[in-house]
């Protein structure tokens, strides 16, 4: 099944408005170039963000529809409910229909079926629940929606890996490119660089070598899906948080005013 | 009787009976003179002195929020982590409670840095107010405590290698160290017994022992009167007809209403920060704690939270000992020392400093200087204690010494410096005169 076959079959009656969207991923560097100095701390890229608010939550329906597909199976969310879901416009029926696939009540926690001591063995190490995985990411580098984004842009082709992939964010990471059919293979390439000051430097590019199904802007959309509804799943009261918050701070801002006219008329006797 | 002659309640509308009825059997009427409508403070008080009855407001909210969050959390090893998230996403209101309840924590500690700090401005810790500061220390103590022992509930990896790394400092201490650790934890490494205790001393035994310190350094405030950004003692001059103090006020209705607004004002800045940015850029929620506790994967870099990263850097700048005789020993016992005496040193404050003058308005250029030193190396040895020490590289004329360390271990010296020098430099300084009143601008 195709990631970027659009909400249809995720069930959103929510139109496309992927203008911004496209521009934002076209104004990005499609592939990544990273810095053998920095090798320690990659620099990452900007996950983009949906300008609007209904084309935010297409990427998120985008991205809980990529999850349950191609994650979910090692990578539990074992905090979520399936039915909190909802919070991405869709109805239960919807969500038990495209997004449940094992013989579990809507009202269920994400669990998966993966064995952690066989999947220890497989990997190395168990594969993590991601519930709250974007906001364990989180650095001075970047919000773990950026992290993600770029992690899941920076496989590439490493036969010294018993896996045979290795990722420049995550280097020597437990997990193959599960996506490699969507993205196509990349190698790393050292290239030397000629810097603005004449000094040379030697730059590690990752370039792609065999094409996947997906175009690379395709890609990099699919990657900004599962990004952004990570980013959700680590804290779906954020949007109510955000919300409250103005509330709260406007009551506030009235009472300030209270509070400061009633100090200021008993303190005028003070002298 | 005696309780027959009170006067009756008068002012209170139809409460008027009732309240008569238990001021006859109760001391309510005077205890409420006494502690708010006739305490007399100072009218001059600055924005400084908002932080005393700010730090007890938070007080109230970590109380209160603590209470609903008891109500959903499981101190259990195997549900700890999870049930945080249940109340993250399930609990309704819960996300709320849970960021009142963690920004809450560093606003108490910055509520109490402030106060303290003003303490340091403008000498309210001088006779006869040294008592006043001892339970503030104590205090002070007890909200490290109380922050450690909460700290490991949420049971992330920086709660978990957070308390491991503490709980092994007190492992250092010689002969007994060891058998001390393992009493702590009621385990050989942090496990679901330490997070049961933990949670016992968070929840009950800590803030029991803080409340009755905060009703103690209240009743000892009140007894013998608050400090003023003057340092003058306002009871010098009373008013010879009603015996009150001339630059004083009644606690109520002024200081009550001014405290409101400081209330509200402060309470933007925390909502600002819990609506909109809860985990304060991994300073008030560390990221890292987002990942549940592995007791078998220790995370590359364990920083404490920032409340307690100067002390932390204090412990990391002191070398380990290393000797081979009488017998071999090698031990992080002398950082253990420092960082507590680093705290432990707060208490003879009230003693060393020997200014004839209180409040910095009248000291010398050379307490000014010293204090602003030593609050620069606290901040920069805040921020040394958030990083590893690897962060500034290295010096290569110093036989590659890590730069953060030679810095934290020269600002180690001037915290200590600070204190240890100040019967001195307190003395020596040429102070101004004070004034005979409070200085008051009016409004």
């Amino acid at each position: 099944m195709q990631a970027g076959a659009g909400p249809g079959d995720v069930g959103g009656a929510l139109m496309l408005g992927r203008k911004k969207l496209l521009i934002a991923l076209l104004t990005l560097p499609a592939l990544a170039s990273f810095s053998s100095r920095a090798s320690e701390s990659v620099k990452l890229d900007r996950l983009p963000i949906e300008a609007n608010a209904s084309d935010h939550l297409v990427s998120l329906q985008r991205g809980a529809h990529a999850y349950v597909n191609y994650c979910f199976g090692c990578h539990s969310a074992s905090y979520m409910r399936y039915n909190r879901l909802r919070d991405l416009g869709l109805t239960e029926q919807q969500i038990k229909s495209n997004l449940i696939f094992a013989d579990v009540k809507v009202g269920d926690l994400m669990t998966n079926a993966m064995d952690r001591r066989s999947a220890k063995e497989w990997f190395g190490t168990a594969p993590p629940d991601l519930t709250v995985i974007a906001r364990a990411r989180s650095s001075g580098a970047g919000s773990g929606g950026d992290w993600l984004y770029t992690y899941l842009r920076s496989f590439y082709r490493d036969p010294s890996r018993p896996t045979g992939w290795n990722n420049v964010v995550f280097p020597n990471v437990g997990m193959p490119h599960v996506l490699y059919q969507l993205q196509g293979v990349q190698a790393l390439k050292t290239e030397e660089q000629t810097l603005p000051g004449g000094h040379k430097e030697q730059a590690r590019k990752l370039a792609l070598e065999k094409p996947g199904t997906l175009s690379p802007l395709e890609y990099n959309r699919m990657a900004a899906d599962l990004a952004n509804f990570l980013v959700y799943m680590g804290e779906p009261s954020r949007q109510s948080r955000v919300a409250v918050g103005i509330y709260v701070l406007m009551f506030l801002g009235a009472l300030f005013v209270l509070a400061f006219a009633l100090k200021k008329e008993y303190w005028k006797d003070v002298h | 009787m005696a309780a027959a002659e009170k006067q009756p309640v008068t002012g209170a509308w139809i409460l008027n009976g009732p309240l008569t009825w238990i001021d006859q059997r109760f001391p309510l009427v005077s205890l409420w003179k006494e502690h708010v409508s006739e305490y007399y403070a100072p009218k001059n008080f600055n924005f400084w002195y908002y932080f005393g009855s700010l730090a007890m407001f938070v007080l109230v909210i970590q109380i209160v929020s603590g209470i609903f969050l008891t109500m959903n959390y499981k101190p259990d090893a195997a549900q700890a982590f999870s049930s945080v998230e249940y109340i993250m996403r399930d609990v309704p209101g819960g996300w709320l409670i849970r960021y009142i309840h963690s920004t809450g924590a560093s606003a108490f500690f910055i509520c109490i840095y402030l106060h303290m700090f003003r303490a340091l401005l403008y000498g309210s810790h001088r006779k006869p107010r040294e008592l006043i500061w001892i339970f503030g220390v104590l205090i002070y103590l007890c909200l490290m405590a109380e922050a450690f022992f909460g700290y490991l509930l949420p049971w992330g990896q920086m709660s978990y290698w957070g308390a491991q790394v503490i709980v092994n400092l007190f492992g250092s201490v010689p002969f007994i160290g060891e058998d001390l650790a393992v009493w702590i934890r009621g385990d050989s490494v942090v496990s679901d017994a330490t997070l049961n205790r933990f949670f016992a001393f968070h929840v009950i035994a800590v803030p029991l022992v803080l409340l009755g310190l905060v009703v103690a350094h209240i009743m000892a405030l009140h007894e013998v009167g608050s400090n003023n950004p003057d340092g003058v003692e306002i009871k010098k001059h009373k008013d010879p007809k009603t015996g009150l103090p001339l630059d004083g006020i009644p606690f109520h209705p002024y200081y009550t209403v001014k405290d409101t607004l400081g209330v509200v004002v402060f309470l933007i800045v925390f909502c600002v920060i819990m609506f909109f940015m809860p985990e304060f850029g991994g300073y008030f929620l560390e990221y890292n704690n987002f990942i549940p506790a592995d007791p078998l994967t220790t995370p590359p870099h364990i920083a404490p939270v920032w409340y307690f990263t100067p002390y932390y850097s204090i412990l990391r700048a002191v070398p380990p000992v290393s000797i081979s005789w009488p017998f071999s020993w090698h031990s992080q016992f002398p950082g253990v020392l420092a960082m507590g005496l680093a705290v432990i040193i707060l208490f003879f404050l009230p003693w060393l400093d020997r200014s004839p003058v209180k409040s910095i308005r009248y000291k010398g250029a050379l307490y000014k200087s010293w204090l602003a030193v030593f609050i620069v190396a606290f901040f920069v040895l805040g921020y040394l204690g958030t990083v590893p020490t690897n962060a500034w590289g290295q010096f290569g004329w110093l036989d590659n010494a890590e730069r953060a360390t030679v810095v934290a271990r020269i600002l180690t010296v001037i915290y200590f410096l600070f204190f240890l020098l100040m019967p001195w430099y307190s003395r020596r300084d040429k102070c101004k005169p004070e004034p005979d009143r409070v200085t008051w601008g009016g409004h």
